[in-house]
């Protein structure tokens, strides 16, 4: 799938560069990705080690297992597969907080950490498993309360009131997480 | 409200490791290590999905595209500047920004087009570099249905701002 999807990007974005002679911007585009995934990596790379080591004192002091434990009667019903009191439920409740806060950058490592626990579940280790896409989708959707960095924009507009759009946003990412749940579970009874 | 929490959080994290007597110090350090295989894991797909998607967005083949969805949408009634973010925002985050940026600049922050904008912005995340980052790093190559789920609700969560944002406006 993925596959697909990156192969029908480059070929109708090339092919358009080219038929209307724009191969300076093609040659552009080649040569400065690998640039901006290292400049992207820069910037994520020191805080997910941060949010990793902050973390990890979490889990030696139990501290995670507290915060799953309280989590944990909502999220066995979303993850079936799951047993209870599994470490990776103790990642997920983290990414989940992150997100909802809108701690953008600590939200990551936690959900990389949440799938390498569900890997170790996981049968096939090149397919992905049904907690996985239930995950995945709970991500994709945003479930971030507080849009920070629109807000920031907005402020810098002069706008007369910057956090009118969290409300909407709020009620917003709710019925599409709430939709892409649904179908989620739809789709992995199929 | 960030600039709070993250001290907060951290602080109360490092307290409560004390309080539960672990070695602090160490377990930073066995758990801030974890990051470098993980960065390692994550380089090649992420290469991989911004040559795929600078490419796409760069080639302008979207403003073509549109440029035959304008009756339908002046038809709708639905304000044209909107749909690039719409299409975009499962691809690119910062694409979307600078096109916030742009919608703002030219209607001011607080019209109706703008608004509606920032909702769609902020209602959902990128689902394909969500895809990349998460999948990529743990070594999953058969995502199944995962991208259709993801895509299917970013294209729910648009419905849904162009039917909500004008009665809350």
């Amino acid at each position: 799938m993925i596959n697909k999807l990156w192969t029908f990007l480059i070929i109708t974005g090339s092919f358009y560069l080219i038929i209307n002679g724009r191969f300076d911007i093609l040659n552009k585009q080649i040569l400065n990705s690998g640039k901006v995934t290292l400049d992207l990596i820069l910037q994520i790379f020191p805080l997910i080690s941060l949010w990793l080591g902050i973390m990890n004192i979490a889990k030696k002091s139990l501290l995670l297992d507290k915060i799953s434990k309280f989590i944990e009667p909502f999220l066995v019903k979303l993850f079936p597969e799951i047993p209870k009191g599994h470490e990776s439920l103790g990642y997920i409740s983290s990414n989940i907080i992150a997100n909802v806060f809108g701690l953008g950058n600590a939200s990551t490592p936690f959900g990389i950490k949440a799938m390498q626990s569900m890997q170790k579940l996981n049968k096939d280790k090149a397919v992905a498993s049904r907690s996985m896409i239930t995950f995945l989708v709970m991500n994709t959707c945003g479930i971030t309360i507080i849009p920070t960095t629109i807000i920031s924009l907005r402020m810098l507009h002069n706008s007369k009131n910057p956090s009118s759009i969290i409300l909407p946003c709020m009620i917003v990412s709710f019925i599409s997480l709430s939709f892409g749940l649904l179908i989620d579970r739809l789709w992995a009874k199929k | 409200m960030s600039n709070l929490f993250i001290p907060l959080i951290v602080i109360f994290i490092i307290i409560y490791g004390v309080f539960k007597k672990v070695n602090i110090y160490d377990s930073f350090i066995e758990g801030a290590k974890e990051g470098i295989p993980m960065i390692k894991n994550m380089f090649p797909s992420l290469l991989a999905m911004i040559l795929a998607v600078n490419i796409f967005k760069n080639s302008e083949i979207i403003d073509f595209v549109f440029s035959f969805l304008k009756p339908l949408f002046l038809f709708l009634k639905i304000p044209f500047e909107v749909l690039p973010i719409a299409i975009m925002r499962p691809l690119s985050g910062s694409f979307g920004l600078a096109l916030l940026n742009n919608i703002y600049s030219i209607y001011g922050p607080d019209s109706f087009v703008s608004v509606l904008s920032s909702v769609i912005q902020g209602s959902s995340d990128t689902t394909i570099y969500i895809i990349t980052l998460y999948f990529g790093t743990i070594g999953i190559r058969k995502i199944r249905y995962s991208l259709w789920v993801g895509l299917l609700a970013d294209l729910f969560m648009v419905i849904v701002s162009l039917i909500l944002v004008p009665f809350l406006f």
